[in-house]
């Protein structure tokens, strides 16, 4: 097991180094630099003191190399170039937690709610509950994001007036965001779950269990759920995955002051300290993610737990 | 000896797109205290499915117990139980082994846990006391290392021991019948005769009937008291083990019991096997359903569904060969089958 997680390491930092090195000379490659917006109006030698304050004169290849050489000796990733005074990793830690929090919200309910959702539809198959579920997952993976979110506005705080329409602060701020990011979640965890469940279920061991006198509830809480649940994991990636882009929409749409928008305004601004870092810290998140998830299948399915011989 | 188990006129459909599917038709049988009663036949002739029935198993819909059915256990009408009761009733007073040992265990469960289900469900034990019991009931099934064993997982188990495990299970709460569905199929033949016989030791032990479900006459030879071939949803002969092995009646009891392998057998010889397949059962069946296979066939088999002949106190028979005006028809001896017994 130990081996297997230190491997597991090894081949993350590889990744990390590749998508590290890809968008470093991607975004090198885009026309304009984080001082052109300045450069014009400003006098020439101020302004070849300002490229040569960032390390912008010198050649790609060598501002490659210092960045890589901060970055691993002194896990330093800069400072803001647009905006001069913030340092890149103040502002992931500030901010990412406002990301975080509303994620992981997001993530928890999505997935209980789909679970739930999902398992009543496929006990009740092809009766109102399941296509009133599937009805609702048919919805959630269908409209957009942006315009669950206007709806939620428009009718819990607009029309109804129990929750604020943005910002961000108190609990009460953070209901209408997460349902609205959750909602893709439900969906795609319903119909998985619905699909799992309805096959698990005609599995001899749920004969077995209920031979020997199981009641039907618990029947789908000790013998259904957890198998069925197995598959269903191995989408956990890509939802978080999905919860994070939605979050930069999100965080637009209310307001919140996330990552995601610093994220995206440092790609228009060639920010080019902020897009590494920022990029490092997402790519970071999401292979730590994956490999949670492949622990996680060893917990829930015993057939499939790592030794440390392979 | 009293009945644990009368079944009368049972009827069992499934209702398909296809049409209705009469799986089961009007069988009647009884089961002893303490017996041991083998249901013999092919593939798809309403063996499981009647072993199902008796553990209100099987889904409804698509399948429908006939209302004329009658279940009686111990004098309790199965049908009518309602579903507490049928929950205490499952597992408790009847249990069943399936036929696939690599299936029939839940794969997320160490195998303790799923023997302490039961326990802890009818004897409200507490879960040491149920450890306890496992171990103990693991060991009676001959599981080697049982204290280690229950914390594996069936995968970590082979065919033969996970097949060891659902006995335990089914036979932890003592039950007053064992319905085995086929309980060796899916196991190579040395563990067969193995389980067989830890079937036959577990039954003194525990003071159980057992109905066993099998496809193979050879399983039921030294293990059973009594048999009843059934075919298309209805018993076409029924007695005690020696009439159906010495005296048997019925063309396809001829037919199952010739095509057992045997050791005296010139081993170049093809093994026997009966031609042609099991009518369907969507399909209304006219007359006797053994007709269109049966080398003795005669008119009114084709037209007439045949009479049950009383052969003696357990052996029962029907078809029209026993009718006074039909032909004497021998036995045909074609392997070393007759031998056994």
């Amino acid at each position: 097991m130990k081996k297997y997680i230190i491997k597991r390491i090894a081949y993350m930092l590889l990744t990390l180094w590749i998508v590290i090195t890809l968008t470093f000379f991607l975004m090198h490659s885009i026309p304009g630099d984080p001082l052109a917006y300045m450069a014009k109006t400003l006098p020439e030698q101020t302004r070849i003191n300002f490229y040569e304050k960032y390390g912008l004169d010198k050649p790609v290849y060598v501002q490659y190399g210092i960045f890589m050489k901060n970055l691993i000796t002194k896990g330093d990733l800069g400072e803001s170039i647009r905006y001069p005074g913030r340092t890149v990793t103040d502002t992931i830690s500030k901010h990412a937690t406002v990301s975080g929090r509303l994620g992981l919200q997001a993530i928890a309910v999505g997935i209980t709610i789909g679970i739930v959702l999902g398992v009543i539809a496929a006990l009740n198959r092809n009766r109102w509950p399941d296509y009133l579920v599937m009805f609702i997952a048919i919805l959630g993976v269908t409209v957009p994001l942006f315009i669950i979110a206007a709806l939620l506005q428009y009718t819990l705080s607009v029309k109804f007036k129990l929750l604020p329409t943005t910002g961000w602060g108190k609990f009460k701020h953070t209901i209408i965001p997460t349902i609205a990011m959750c909602f893709g979640s439900i969906a795609t965890y319903a119909r998985y779950m619905r699909s799992n469940v309805l096959e698990v279920i005609n599995q001899d061991y749920i004969l077995t269990a209920q031979a020997k006198g199981v009641s039907p509830f618990n029947v789908v809480r000790k013998h259904v759920l957890r198998n069925a649940i197995l598959p269903a994991i191995t989408i956990l990636g890509p939802q978080i995955a999905g919860i994070f882009t939605g979050s930069f929409v999100i965080e637009r749409i209310f307001s919140i002051p996330g990552l995601g928008s610093y994220y995206i305004s440092s790609i228009s601004d060639r920010d080019y300290t902020m897009i590494i870092g920022t990029t490092v810290f997402y790519a970071a998140l999401f292979i730590v993610s994956q490999l949670v998830v492949d622990l996680l299948y060893g917990v829930v399915d015993p057939r499939i737990r790592v030794s440390g011989d392979n | 000896m009293s009945k644990v188990l009368e079944i009368k006129n049972l009827s069992v459909s499934f209702h398909t797109y296809a049409g209705e599917v009469k799986a089961v038709r009007d069988v009647s049988f009884e089961l002893d205290r303490k017996e041991t009663l083998a249901i013999v036949g092919e593939s798809g002739c309403g063996k499981t499915v009647t072993a199902k029935a008796i553990l209100r198993l099987l889904k409804t819909p698509p399948a429908e117990i006939k209302k004329e059915s009658q279940i009686l256990f111990d004098g309790e009408e199965v049908t009518k139980m309602d579903k507490k009761r049928l929950l205490s009733y499952r597992g408790q007073d009847v249990s069943m082994i399936f036929q696939d040992p690599m299936t029939s265990l839940n794969p997320t469960m160490t195998v303790g846990a799923q023997i302490m289900e039961a326990l802890e469900i009818h004897k409200k034990m507490k879960k040491k006391e149920a450890e306890a019991e496992a171990i103990r009931l693991l060991k009676l099934v001959n599981m080697p290392n049982a204290k280690e064993r229950i914390k594996q997982y069936p995968h970590e188990l082979s065919g033969g021991m996970r097949q060891r495990v659902m006995i335990a299970i089914a036979l932890s709460c003592n039950p007053k019948v064992l319905l085995a569905d086929e309980p060796t199929t899916a196991l190579d033949v040395t563990i067969q005769a193995q389980i067989i016989d830890l079937l036959s030791e577990l039954k003194e032990e525990f003071d159980t009937s057992i109905i066993l479900v099998t496809h193979d006459l050879g399983v039921v030879a030294n293990f059973a008291d009594r048999i009843q071939v059934m075919y298309a949803g209805k018993i076409v002969e029924t007695g005690l083990k020696e009439e159906i092995f010495y005296k048997p009646h019925h063309p396809y009891t001829w037919a199952l019991l010739n095509s057992i392998p045997s050791l005296d057998k010139e081993s170049k010889e093809e093994l026997y096997s009966l031609g042609g397949t099991p009518p369907d059962l969507i399909l209304p069946l006219v007359g006797c359903p053994f007709a269109s296979r049966c080398d003795y066939a005669m008119e009114i088999c084709r037209e007439q569904a045949p009479e049950t002949t009383i052969l003696s106190d357990n052996h029962k028979v029907a078809c029209w060969l026993q009718h006074p005006e039909a032909p004497r028809v021998e036995r045909p001896i074609l392997s070393g089958g007759a031998n056994r017994g």
